[in-house]
């Protein structure tokens, strides 16, 4: 017989395995799936998860990818840690990429080392500025910050388009909904010569050492882990709640700026609509998935980029429709937050004698 | 004997290198990049109709749906470049520095990109189509069928495309019925059917017994059905999701040109160039009309699409003038691509200004 026993403390153990449980656990529905679809499951999980990063080509867009959604999760790992739940990164990544391609758009006919710095500052302050919107509004007036970080993104999204169809638009551009191109001291320096990796991978490494420095070293990380644990136990201690909302919000902000600065600086080059598919609502997945976990998160990134270029990669070989890319990155949240079951609770087997 | 011999030998020879020529032929391999499913019945459902053309002509072709146009569509034209494809239709404005960007790295793949401006490259071709040719056909019709004089009309975008689609209309409907006005709704999405349906719902209250649509989802025609009106189809023909109400359709037909284009890569004839087809050429196709529309507005509409198709007519021709009275084309005159191309004014009977 077996029985279901409530743990007396979470297993440390489970907690990271459960990140490698439910990948597998993602990798056999999806061969399953993949089979009931008519495709040979091995071959597809080959062209999915192995021939995108095969070349070294492949694996340089394996980091670009991973650059941005590794960024944003470090960043909301400050605000879930601490009981903060900033959905909205989506709309800070487009914040600061409109504060950012506006300061870059000033500069467009000039040359200068010192522009770069200027347009990276400028993003990351962006992002911060819309992200103390919902944190203002939690502390001062007690709103949900999950509903008003959220709708926060579709007008961040509204504004970029009013921008880029008005005023912003290239004047040479026959009114089509995007700016001038950036001039080339407000982007970000490639690594290699062919290959679209830039110089802000080393952004989102910088953003992992502090946050794990930040977590594990200081009296902050600790305050942010005691409200984690219990909101009323930190108030009992004595911490300054508000504060620290607020200070975990603006991190979050900055940072999902910065990825937002990342990508019109990096690989586009201008302001259009479409400047992120959606890193901000990914990277959610991201943190969770690397158990909010400064390391865990590197190792999360890379495995959710990867379902990106897979789905591209899977369509072009095999005609897989390239939207299986999405289900995998819901099978894996899916099987994670299932299997986030066994942390708390354990299987028993009891012999029949007793 | 000898004579048969050498005939037979000649004829097998001829006939050898014709296999040849066709293996040849048959070995381009077409690709296409989506912005959409291929399932939404508007813009990236028509191109897919498109690609299978091409298919049935007996080459080869691959498409990726769904690509957005922020970094990634880059990836997916190298890794479409990369993987033995000869030609590369990317169909979706967004694309055309990503195009052009690849197109520098692989110069002995074709590259067509639609709705574009920019050809920085001597293997990149871009294409268009004379919607406004169809759009003057609804107007004819919407002109001669309103009984409130007012017609409603969902537009996405202030682009030049836009705003020439609703003048060709409204001037086409002037022509039929002097009072008309036409209300206009922006809902700066492409595709996006909660929003088209608020949009036509609006215009409904606002008197419109017709709306007309830049937009690609169904969701406009259905409302039009549930409230009584008329609309019309926008890239396919849309009769089926709201038989009553769809008048008829402006279809974009790309089939023809893709499978010319891909034909040429194959026979070595492939060159750059600018290409904007209308009715004449076939590109645009007005589907079949509705019951509803009577006989001799019927005929009107065959007539226009027949001297637009030869070119006696242009949907542009003066005297135009614009919201503020000022002449846009004088008396006699036609407008130029290039005025069309650029075109950010509406012309007189439209209400409201272009958002700026």
């Amino acid at each position: 017989m077996i029985k279901i026993v409530k743990r007396d403390q979470p297993s440390r153990a489970i907690f990271f395995l459960t990140p490698v449980l439910a990948i597998f656990l993602t990798l056999v529905a999806g061969g399953l799936i993949f089979y009931i679809l008519g495709f040979k499951p091995f071959e597809a999980l080959k062209f999915f998860f192995i021939v995108p990063i095969a070349d070294k080509y492949g694996f340089s867009e394996l980091l670009l990818k991973a650059t941005p959604l590794c960024l944003i999760a470090i960043g909301l790992s400050f605000c879930f840690k601490s009981n903060n739940w900033n959905i909205g990164a989506e709309g800070q990544l487009t914040f600061g990429a409109i504060v950012s391609g506006g300061v870059a758009l000033l500069f467009y006919e000039q040359q200068g080392f010192y522009i770069l710095p200027i347009v990276i500052l400028a993003g990351a302050i962006g992002g911060m500025l819309y992200a103390s919107i919902p944190a203002i509004l939690k502390t001062y007036f007690n709103t949900n910050e999950i509903l008003v970080s959220l709708m926060l993104v579709y007008v961040s999204k509204l504004i970029l388009d009013y921008l880029v169809v008005g005023p912003w638009s290239n004047p040479e551009g026959f009114n089509f909904p995007e700016t001038r191109q950036f001039s080339d001291s407000a982007r970000l320096p490639l690594l290699f010569e062919g290959l679209r990796i830039h110089a802000g991978i080393f952004l989102a490494l910088a953003a992992v050492v502090i946050s794990w420095f930040v977590f594990y070293k200081t009296y902050l990380g600790f305050q942010m882990k005691v409200s984690g644990f219990s909101l009323k136990t930190a108030k009992y201690a004595g911490y300054k709640g508000k504060k620290m909302i607020i200070l975990v919000f603006l991190i979050s902000g900055a940072c999902a700026g910065l990825a937002g600065v990342g990508e019109i600086t990096g690989p586009i080059g201008q302001l259009h609509r479409e400047v992120s598919p959606d890193y901000g609502f990914t990277a959610i997945i991201v943190a969770f998935l690397g158990r909010l976990h400064p390391v865990g998160i590197i190792f999360a990134s890379l495995v959710v980029a990867i379902t990106y270029l897979g789905a591209e990669t899977a369509q072009i070989f095999m005609q897989i429709p390239k939207y299986t890319g999405q289900v995998f990155q819901g099978m894996i949240l899916f099987f994670l937050l299932a299997s986030d079951y066994l942390l708390f609770f354990k299987f028993k087997f009891i012999g029949s004698k007793k | 004997m000898h004579k048969l011999f050498i005939r037979s030998f000649v004829s097998s020879l001829v006939f050898l290198f014709t296999l040849t020529v066709a293996a040849v032929a048959k070995d381009v391999k077409a690709a296409f990049v989506y912005i959409g499913p291929t399932g939404d019945h508007g813009w990236t459902y028509q191109h897919d109709v498109g690609r299978k053309a091409v298919e049935a002509a007996g080459f080869k072709t691959t498409y990726v749906e769904g690509v957005p146009e922020s970094a990634d569509a880059e990836r997916v034209l190298r890794q479409l470049a990369n993987s033995g494809h000869d030609v590369i239709f990317t169909t979706s404005f967004g694309y055309m520095n990503p195009t052009n960007k690849v197109a520098k790295e692989f110069p002995n793949v074709k590259f067509e990109h639609a709705t574009g401006y920019k050809r920085e490259h001597p293997n990149v071709a871009t294409y268009a189509a004379r919607f406004y040719e169809g759009r003057a056909i609804l107007g004819t019709i919407a002109g001669s069928m309103t009984k409130s004089n007012v017609i409603g009309y969902v537009a996405s975008f202030p682009i030049p495309e836009v705003i020439r689609g609703i003048n060709s209309f409204t001037l086409a409907a002037q022509k039929v019925n002097p009072n008309i006005k036409t209300k206009i709704v922006w809902a700066f999405t492409w595709y996006d059917p909660g929003k088209e349906a608020e949009a036509a719902k609006a215009l409904i209250d606002q008197g419109a017994d017709i709306i007309a649509q830049h937009t690609d989802s169904t969701a406009i025609v259905q409302i039009a059905e549930k409230a009584g009106v008329y609309a019309f189809g926008q890239a396919s023909d849309m009769d089926k999701f709201a038989p009553k109400a769809v008048l008829t359709s402006v279809e974009n037909n790309w089939g023809p040109y893709y499978v010319e284009r891909v034909k040429a890569v194959a026979n070595g004839t492939w060159n750059q160039k600018d290409t904007w087809h209308g009715i004449g050429d076939g590109m645009v196709v007005i589907s079949d009309l509705d019951s509803a529309i009577p006989s001799n507005v019927r005929s009107k509409v065959k007539k226009l699409q027949a001297d637009l198709a030869s070119g006696k007519v242009h949907a542009f021709t003066g005297p135009i003038y614009d919201q503020k009275g000022n002449l846009m084309v004088a008396e006699g005159k036609t407008a130029d691509d290039g005025m069309l191309a650029g075109m950010m004014t509406y012309v007189k009977g439209v209400e409201g200004d272009i958002p700026k």
